[in-house]
């Protein structure tokens, strides 16, 4: 079994939530990816979400396209961080996410690319700009390699589109709880909850909640309605501001409940 | 050539098009699909169309023989269709026209668009005022200094212009915004895309949208001199003036059919715009085309003295078109394009902007390997009172 399904699954039947923080590859140059790995483990991380910089990420905020800029400016490529985690992937325990544009995989070339991060123990993949009805030029491949591919529903996806995309899902569900791009918040309150109630009944697979979530409150609060959070924008501000017990602190919430459960 | 129907139901163009965007703009663009095939049939959108390409722009636009052009290049006719004519001067209105009906019809009261020249930008403010919609543009904060008229004329229309200063604050740089802008408000919110480029439904509909260009010339040159012209010549920034120029004529295989692209400084150099020259396929903006970019998939800068023609990728459906070798994709260079910007002021007293001058200058060679009894079309797709600036401190600074 998949390592990412197989973690997922162990922390919902023990009734767990799930962390999951998001890292731009190459943010602070390549040397420190391992140590973040690492660190992000330590704190109680349930797997990690790794960014490859693109030039132009339409899906993100100000932050993630900063720490791509600064991570692009380090000459970070995809292959490099490829080979950085091949070589230290037997060090970190937890699942191993990448999350990348479509491009930069299609200049990779897409059956050496999915070849070459199963060789390096990447678990899933997040493809932002890769909706079900494109997915066909990889999917089948990842399968092949028992990669998961995460799909993503947002609040602007209709229940009974969310219903096709949870059948097809592997891994985690990745809802996203924003009309908008990473970094943002503009909801709150009720409509998230009854949003992420509905994609939990519907979801067969386990379900998390990214975009936007920025504080321990957040964590806290949509972490009780699904199966756990992810984080991205600000941890990559906190490892930007080297603010590493911040890190520590986001996650907290998550240990706590797990541990009243 | 049998028939030619494509996209395929998916968008598809053989590999190129398709649908590359985040999920939260899937269920809009859907419905965009859905809406726009149901207005396509239907009789009184069309008229209502019809009827504002006549009375506002004023359609149809001439077909005009250049004889001055054509005696100076010496061989094969230059026929220039008179897009430059169009109400706000370019061939871009056509497009705006029919969007913003459409999202009119989908009950979507606010606009947002990209624009690099400000040509999409104002053609979209401009029907925005007409039709009493909200309008925000996002432009580069480069090409607002480069075409810092258009950039009022927006605001004088009712438009919100919001500069972009991430990447090359350029053309690509202020659809990434429009796109993150639309993710953001896509309840109620149409994103009018200006070329043909963009997840599907946009490369098919604009083009549609843009083929009354085709349609008119073939027309008029079949009424004045009873056969298909032997070539016809466009420039290419996302490709939609040639794609409304050459779709009409896809079928008939006896039509040669040129698309130009900015060579900028030279296509040997790292400075130009030739995405079908010098690109690879990649995905950009929602689509698979030819892209300018590195050997790791990220996106290079595109470089023209035409702020219309600088942008790192091409229309799908040219991408297609190149592969299959139906239309040959042929460069100009900045200074080829800068003395037919000269030359045809000077012979026919037409200004034409820095982007159909490329065209132009490449039907002024093509001319030349063709002989008298042979015609070229060019898409004259606009007018170039807005690059007046630009020519004359380049020719200050080249003197
Ligand atoms: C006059 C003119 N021609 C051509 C273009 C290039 O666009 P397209 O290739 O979509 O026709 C522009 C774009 O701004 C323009 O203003």
């Amino acid at each position: 079994m998949n390592r990412l399904e197989k973690k997922l699954n162990e922390l919902k039947i023990s009734g767990l939530k799930a962390f999951v923080p998001y890292i731009m590859a190459g943010d602070g140059g390549i040397e420190v990816l391992n140590e973040r790995i690492l660190l992000l483990e330590k704190f109680g991380a349930t797997a990690i979400e790794i960014g490859i910089p693109f030039s132009d990420p339409v899906a993100d905020g100000p932050t993630i396209q900063q720490a791509g800029i600064r991570s692009l400016e380090n000459g970070t490529t995809l292959s490099k961080v490829i080979k950085e985690l091949e070589k230290f992937r037997d060090e970190i325990s937890i699942p191993i996410i990448l999350m990348t544009y479509m491009n930069p995989i299609f200049a990779y070339g897409i059956e050496k690319f999915v070849q070459d991060i199963n060789n390096a123990g990447v678990d899933g993949c997040i493809i932002p700009d890769l909706p079900i009805e494109e997915e066909e030029l990889i999917s089948h491949l990842l399968d092949t390699a028992d990669i998961e591919l995460i799909r993503l529903v947002t609040m602007a996806t209709p229940r009974e589109r969310i219903e096709r995309i949870a059948k097809l899902g592997k891994g985690f569900l990745y809802t996203v709880t924003v009309k908008g791009i990473t970094g943002t918040r503009n909801g709150y309150g009720a409509e998230i909850a009854d949003f992420l109630k509905m994609v939990k009944d519907i979801s067969p697979i386990p379900v998390l909640a990214g975009f936007g979530i920025s504080t321990r409150d957040q964590v806290d609060q949509f972490s009780s309605y699904c199966d756990g959070v992810i984080v991205g924008s600000k941890i990559v501000e906190l490892f930007a501001n080297n603010d590493l017990s911040q890190i520590e602190e986001l996650i907290t919430p998550i240990q706590i409940m797990n541990k009243i459960m | 050539m049998k028939t030619y129907n494509l996209p395929d139901e998916k968008g598809h163009f053989g590999m190129f098009g398709g649908r590359y965007i985040p999920e939260t703009l899937m269920q809009a663009v859907l419905e965009l699909e859905e809406a726009y095939s149901e207005a396509k049939r239907e009789p009184e959108f069309q008229a209502e169309i019809q009827r504002l390409l006549k009375e506002y722009v004023g359609r149809e636009t001439p077909l005009f023989l250049a004889e001055n052009l054509t005696r100076h290049s010496g061989g094969a006719k230059i026929f220039l269709k008179r897009e430059d004519l169009n109400h706000t001067g370019a061939h871009k209105i056509n497009n705006t026209i029919g969007q913003a009906l459409l999202a009119v019809r989908m009950g979507k009261r606010k606009i947002v668009a990209e624009t690099g020249a400000g040509q999409h930008g104002v053609a979209t403010a401009t029907v925005c005022a007409l039709l009493n919609l909200d309008c925000i543009v996002f432009m580069g904060e480069e090409d607002i200094k480069r075409q810092a008229l258009n950039v009022f004329r927006m605001e004088l229309l009712g438009a919100k212009v919001v500069g972009v200063n991430s990447g090359s604050a350029t053309l690509k740089d202020a659809v990434n915004e429009a796109l993150r802008y639309w993710v953001a408000n896509v309840d109620d919110t149409h994103y009018l895309l200006g070329s043909v480029m963009g997840p599907h439904p946009f490369p098919m509909m604009v083009r549609d949208f843009q083929s009354i260009i085709g349609k008119e010339t073939k027309e008029q040159f079949l009424q004045a001199e009873g056969k298909l012209p032997e070539a016809i010549v466009a420039c290419i920034g996302g490709g939609s003036n040639a794609m409304g120029m050459f779709y009409p004529f896809v079928e008939n295989e006896e039509v040669k059919l040129f698309g130009v692209e900015a060579a900028g400084e030279g296509v040997q150099t790292p400075c130009h715009a030739a995405s079908l020259t010098k690109g690879k396929p990649g995905i950009l903006h929602g689509s698979l085309m030819y892209l300018l970019q590195n050997e790791d998939g990220q996106i290079q800068e595109a470089h023209s003295i035409s702020a219309g023609l600088d942008y790192p990728g091409v229309g799908p459906e040219h991408s297609y078109l190149k592969d299959i070798g139906r239309v040959n994709y042929r460069s100009i260079t900045d200074g080829e394009a800068l003395d037919a910007f000269q030359l045809l002021a000077k012979l026919e007293g037409i200004i034409p902007a820095l982007e159909s001058a490329h065209a132009v200058a490449y039907a002024i060679q093509l001319a030349t390997q063709m002989n008298e009894t042979e015609n070229i079309i060019v898409c004259l797709s606009g007018r170039g009172d807005k690059d007046v600036d630009t020519v004359r401190n380049k020719l200050k600074g080249a003197e």
